[in-house]
């Protein structure tokens, strides 16, 4: 009886010591560690293709509205600037300033697109069309590739900081990763302004169209 | 009556286990991919559904590629785009590594409607191609109300579009079934081989302990150990039976001498035992189920022999709105 016993209970402390060497997690934190590097090189692809897009769309507006020199420079200098970051992406601070420099860049295109609804011939021209849907897909590829990235992260953060792969971690020196952040957390914040004050005074508005306002 | 009090504790254990994924309700509903044309709002004639069906079929037939179309009420509170991209993980459509799925997302309320392209036929459908037509098949016939001609036609192009890029030549359905059969078969056989051992230590632990006990203590043990290693509900069901088995079979060598001609309670047990196993199967098979919405590659569909082959999208595509 007694022998029967001693021996299960060696047989489960050694299941036990497989168990924990197999779950002391190193192979699991490369694997983790590797899947970040793969999304964030997605992320960083995706924002390439981006400023690839860019010389094209500012030479389509010159095209039409070349007077809008201001926001034409705007575009190319954030585009410059994008160019320029070197970004390592274990860094906080190199990833705040990557990311800050493709905020700009983001805000540069959306007024370039804004000032674009002006020229009726321009958002005729078909080339122009094709490369706003290109831009447009190309943004959805970074959010889709950004939203990937923060998840690998999470993913990789949270394995490391548990218990027994905590140990691991800190012997071959695996730190955890920072990770993407909402860019304008004070702009949304606050509530926005709305301000109808340079309309025309026009006869006040019938009832708000009935129909779902385009989702986003 | 111990038997079943464990076994109540066990379920209430189970179950309690997998609460938290139930917890997590997505915040717009995926129906479940059952054909190339999934409409749950009804507007699709069922003529035009059968025209879609067969030519979705005939593409994948000819070039391997998926083309999946969805038609729901809104996406809300997502935008058509989030929502898309969650399909599209979902449902995985086109082969996998080949990437070649494409879904036509219809979103009738919120009239929005959006192509989102696997990474595979980025370049047989770019976004450009894609949002032109959006805005001159789809659109036009869309605010005429007209569905059924709109999806048609951008079908129609969509299928013209992917025949004109070279993409690997289709495989036969039954290729992937039977690499997935030898990856099962891969992850059974250990499964199987570490719920003996862990019942074999289990039967150890509990021999003292009347025999239906016994019995399903280490139908559990086995079961989960088989779970873990595998993380196939089947193969833990495996397990479970291995470690009835196992559990079940007696020491020999008159262990039970002392115990003589309790030939009564030990029936009892038994039954204990039995029942204890059919709960368990039953709990099995409901998290089978909830486990297969929420991977459709599991492969034992069969019917309508329509699923996801495992594509992945980045997001590519366009969207439009009418």
């Amino acid at each position: 009886m007694q022998g029967i016993v001693r021996r299960s209970l060696a047989v489960l402390a050694m299941l036990a010591a497989a168990v924990l060497l197999s779950g002391c997690g190193y192979n699991d934190i490369q694997q983790k560690d590797e899947a970040t590097r793969a999304a964030w090189s997605e992320v960083l692809n995706q924002y390439q293709r981006r400023a690839d897009l860019v010389p094209n769309l500012v030479n389509t507006v010159k095209g039409y509205a070349a007077h809008e020199s201001q926001v034409l420079t705007e575009v190319t200098e954030a585009r410059a600037r994008v160019g320029q970051v070197q970004v390592n992406a274990d860094d906080p601070e190199s990833l705040q300033r990557f990311q800050a420099a493709q905020g700009e860049l983001s805000s540069a295109l959306s007024r370039l697109l804004v000032v674009s609804e002006n020229y009726p011939t321009l958002k005729a021209d078909q080339s122009f069309r094709d490369l706003q849907a290109q831009l447009e897909g190309t943004e959805n590829r970074i959010t889709v590739a950004r939203g990937r990235y923060i998840a690998a992260v999470q993913d990789y953060n949270t394995y490391i900081r548990s218990f027994p792969q905590l140990v691991t971690a800190k012997v071959f020196g695996y730190a955890a990763k920072p990770n993407f952040s909402v860019e304008n957390e004070a702009q949304i914040a606050r509530a926005p302004t709305v301000d109808f004050g340079a309309a025309p005074p026009a006869p006040a508005r019938p009832q708000p169209p009935a129909q779902p306002a385009p989702g986003n | 009556m111990r038997a079943s009090l464990l076994f109540r504790l066990c379920g209430l254990w189970l179950l309690l286990a997998c609460a938290p994924a139930f917890a997590q309700a997505p915040a717009a509903a995926i129906p479940p991919l059952d054909a190339p044309v999934v409409d749950t709002t009804g507007t699709l004639d069922p003529a035009t559904v059968q025209r879609l069906d067969a030519q979705a079929r005939a593409l994948q037939q000819r070039k391997g590629s998926q083309l999946q179309v969805l038609v729901v009420a809104s996406t809300r509170p997502e935008s058509i785009e989030q929502y898309a991209v969650r399909v599209f993980e979902a449902w995985k459509p086109g082969r996998a590594g080949v990437d070649d799925g494409v879904l036509l997302l219809v979103a009738k309320d919120d009239r929005a409607v959006r192509i989102e392209t696997g990474y595979g036929l980025e370049g047989a459908i770019p976004d450009a191609v894609a949002n032109r037509v959006i805005q001159e098949y789809l659109v036009p016939k869309f605010r005429n109300g007209d569905y059924d001609g709109g999806i048609e036609d951008a079908t129609t192009v969509l299928v013209k579009l992917v025949d004109g890029e070279p993409l690997p030549a289709p495989v036969s359905r039954n290729t992937p079934r039977d690499s997935r059969g030898t990856a099962l078969g891969a992850l059974f056989l250990p499964a199987l081989f570490v719920a003996f051992v862990v019942a074999q230590v289990a039967r150890g632990l509990f021999g003292r302990l009347p025999l239906g006990v016994r019995g399903l203590l280490t139908a559990i043990a086995a079961g989960a150990a088989a779970w873990l290693v595998s993380s196939l509900v089947l193969a833990g069901l495996a397990g479970a039976v291995l470690g009835a088995l196992v559990g079940m079979v007696s020491f020999g060598g008159g262990r039970y001498v002392g115990r003589g001609g309790s030939d009564w309670g030990d029936w009892g047990d038994w039954g204990g035992g039995f029942g204890g196993m059919g709960g368990m199967g039953g709990i099995g098979r409901g998290a089978g189920r909830g486990m297969g919405g929420g991977r459709r590659s599991g492969g034992f569909g069969g019917g309508g022999g329509w699923s996801g082959g495992g594509g992945r999208s980045g997001g590519g595509g366009a969207s439009g709105r009418w």
